[in-house]
């Protein structure tokens, strides 16, 4: 990915943390241990593209975006921007002008937002403390235009309102103004959209993506959810325990992953959305296991259906499995194999769900047809198959 | 409430019910005029936004209403019989030994000073009336039938995961044998994973005891997963009701549309973003007529001044002007 090379780049990321040990443990000498949250990343951004990091919680997703926006500090490996290595940049003055060019939005817009500051303070506050601007005309001019650009029309009703005066999908586009208001390069999204209704969900994503159309404001998306990835992201990025295991293009990803945890997660997300890959690997059984203590081998075999010896004592390294994709995993090339034997479906990946509507919209016919007496003829059950 | 869902089998019906909630000397409807009926062993999924009035439906259903709620008019009957909801004490023995209620938030609704087992246990001695050591072999049991080994029952709830936590909350809703489970967002807090596992673990409990089942949720692919039928609520009423399979081949209203729109769903091949437009409905100043007109996509003339009514239609129910077989020829002339 030469392209992207010179904008935001990860190389071999690391964040650690001690663990602190209890007064017994110091006493006995015991020696503390580490939560290893990300654990050697090497991820680009380009200019003006969608990244969408896709993990459980623990995979280390929220402390890369972190890392990016100079929140948590890396123990180990680059930061780069545009070049320039960050990693080591400190305090505010030094890192004013990155501030200005990337921006971060959080989770959860309740907690984000400080509820005695007005909307119009809220969102002039970067603005302000980045001495972006010369007087207060100018000032009212950018948080205009950052309220207009994150939805909320027209932005001069909005100035005098306190966060507690707005629904849930205002709140969240307010704290999108606020990143906005600088005219950043590059935001990293925190499961922006997680805590909102459905229907404002698809909104606030709109204003994402019309900020990366009109503005080439790089994004990189952090999220759990895998569909929703694949509809916003140019490139998708998989995370299992602080590790990259699968990395490529948005549709590669969906359609023809390698990565047993990918498939995993997709098999995982509702029956709805059939259709992203039909590999038949048995569902996941527990949990992801602790950053303190990273299985020895490939830090998913424990979990993986298609674990084999090699697994369980070498880490696999992430190599090339098509143009632009990468996988980390000994047998990438039978998940490869498995789906396309098993995904002969996927040209007409939608006809598995349409197939058990129609046979149910039948089954119903029938019902209504057929008196109770004469009993339901034994048809497949619509959505738990036969 | 009419014909077919008036079942002589129906476990539950909830008849003409209507909340309100008083809220600095306001009246607030949270619910209005909300009918259905839930089979033995059956799942329903109640599916809206915030302030669509899934919870307190299923609050109501529970005898579970906050202090300042009052039923303003309708019912509930369980196996045929009023059900005294509004008044708590009378519920008592009720609650749990027939209804039961998963919390979302499983960390908050567990006691933290009080290992698992002693918390499981204590609904069979309060309720069942059991022995010590009958109730710690019956938690031991409701352990290892929502797939923790029974050891882990001496942990504290801070030493389990959120998905092992979810679990608990399940098999303390099943300490009393009940014969209807309501899920309120039981799976909103947890990993596409964990949720994965909780659904499967949902539907086997059903087939297994022949539960009933309320899944309360704003994720509509939930719904598929885990229910036979499905009732989307908006504004404090149901706007459709229909089968599963039925909503999701062929949805009525509109509202049922956008929101199945806009799950992402890459089997479509499409990437499109389709905002449903404006904010969800405020309670204090309902939208006169229809109350999703102002952001329907197909609103007609007759949806800002007149309330349509929820109608048979097919297999299932939906309130839509656009929908009443009395009135096509009407909207014909409207559109």
């Amino acid at each position: 990915m030469p392209d992207t090379a010179d904008f935001l780049r990860l190389e071999k990321l690391q964040v650690h943390f001690p663990i602190q040990g209890g007064l017994f443990d110091r006493v006995l000498g015991r020696p503390a241990g580490t939560v290893r949250a990300v654990d050697g990343i090497d991820l680009d951004v380009g200019r003006g593209e969608i990244v969408a990091l896709v993990g459980e919680s623990g995979s280390g997703k929220t402390t890369v975006g972190r890392v990016i926006t100079k929140l948590a500090h890396p123990t180990g490996g680059r930061l780069l921007f545009e070049g320039h290595d960050m990693t080591s940049e400190r305090g505010a003055s030094a890192l004013r002008p990155y501030r200005h060019r990337v921006q971060m939005i959080f989770q959860d817009a309740y907690q984000a937002l400080n509820p005695r500051h007005t909307v119009f303070d809220i969102v002039a506050e970067p603005l302000r403390s980045l001495r972006l601007v010369k007087n207060d005309t100018q000032l009212a001019e950018r948080v205009s235009e950052a309220l207009a650009s994150a939805g909320l029309n027209p932005p001069g009703d909005f100035f005098a309102r306190f966060p507690h005066e707005l629904s849930g999908g205002q709140r969240q586009r307010v704290v999108i103004a606020g990143a906005l208001a600088v005219r950043p390069e590059l935001i990293v999204a925190d499961e922006p959209v997680s805590m909102l209704d459905v229907s404002i969900r698809s909104q606030i994503l709109q204003v994402l993506v019309d900020l990366r159309d009109k503005h080439n404001m790089a994004l990189l998306f952090i999220t759990h959810d895998l569909p929703l990835a694949w509809l916003i992201a140019d490139r998708i990025a998989v995370l299992y325990l602080g590790r990259l295991v699968e990395i490529g293009r948005a549709d590669d990803i969906t359609f023809n992953p390698r990565h047993p945890y990918t498939v995993a997660l997709s098999n995982a997300t509702p029956k709805v959305r059939v259709g992203v890959s039909h590999i038949d690997l048995p569902a996941l059984e527990g949990e992801v296991p602790s950053a303190a203590r990273i299985p020895k081998g490939c830090r998913f075999h424990p979990r993986c259906p298609m674990a084999i010896d090699r697994c369980r004592q070498e880490d696999p390294p992430a190599v090339e499995v098509g143009p632009q994709h990468m996988s980390a995993c000994w047998r990438a090339g039978e998940v490869k194999a498995r789906s396309e034997l098993l995904g002969v479906a996927r040209s007409s990946s939608v006809e598995p769900l349409e197939r058990r509507l129609v046979s149910s919209l039948v089954k119903d016919r029938c019902r209504s047809s057929i008196s109770a007496e004469a009993g339901v003829p034994d048809l497949p059950d619509p959505i738990r198959g036969p | 409430m009419t014909g077919s869902l008036q079942d002589k089998a129906s476990l539950l019906e909830v008849d003409g019910l209507s909340v309100e909630y008083r809220l600095n000397g306001l009246s607030l409807r949270a619910i209005d005029d909300v009918s259905f009926a839930l089979r033995a062993g059956e799942a329903i999924g109640l599916v809206g936004e915030s302030g669509s009035g899934k919870t307190t439906t299923a609050m109501a259903i529970a005898g579970l209403l906050s202090p300042n709620a009052r039923v303003s008019s309708g019912e509930v009957r369980y196996r045929g019989e009023r059900l005294p909801i509004d008044d708590d004490a009378a519920m008592r023995p009720h609650r749990w030994s027939e209804t039961s209620v998963v919390f979302q938030g499983a960390m908050n609704a567990l006691n933290p000073v009080h290992r698992i087992i002693k918390q499981i246990a204590e609904p069979c001695r309060l309720k069942l009336g059991m022995s010590r050591g009958g109730a710690t072999a019956r938690a031991r049991e409701l352990l290892e039938l929502v797939g923790i080994p029974a050891d882990r029952g001496f942990a504290y709830p801070h030493e389990l995961s959120g998905g092992m936590r979810q679990r608990v909350m399940i098999a303390m809703a099943l300490a009393c044998r009940p014969s209807i489970v309501i899920g309120d967002e039981p799976t909103t807090a947890l990993d596409v994973i964990i949720q994965a596992q909780i659904l499967k673990l949902l539907g086997e409990l059903r087939s297994q005891l022949n539960l009933a089942v309320i899944l309360i949720t704003h994720d509509l692919s939930v719904v598929a997963e885990a229910c036979d039928r499905v009732m989307i609520m908006y504004a404090g009423r149901i706007v459709e009701d229909g089968t599963v399979a039925e909503i999701f081949a062929q949805p009525k209203h509109p509202y049922t549309k956008l929101l199945i729109d806009s799950i992402p769903n890459p089997a479509n091949g499409k990437k499109m973003i389709r905002p449903i437009p404006g904010d969800p409905p405020n309670l204090v100043n309902r939208p006169s007529g229809c109350a999703f007109h102002p952001r329907c996509p197909s609103a007609i003339g007759i949806c800002a001044t007149e309330f349509p009514s929820l109608d048979e239609f097919g297999q299932g129910r939906v309130a839509c002007h656009l929908h009443r077989s009395s009135q096509e020829d009407k909207v014909a002339a409207h559109a």
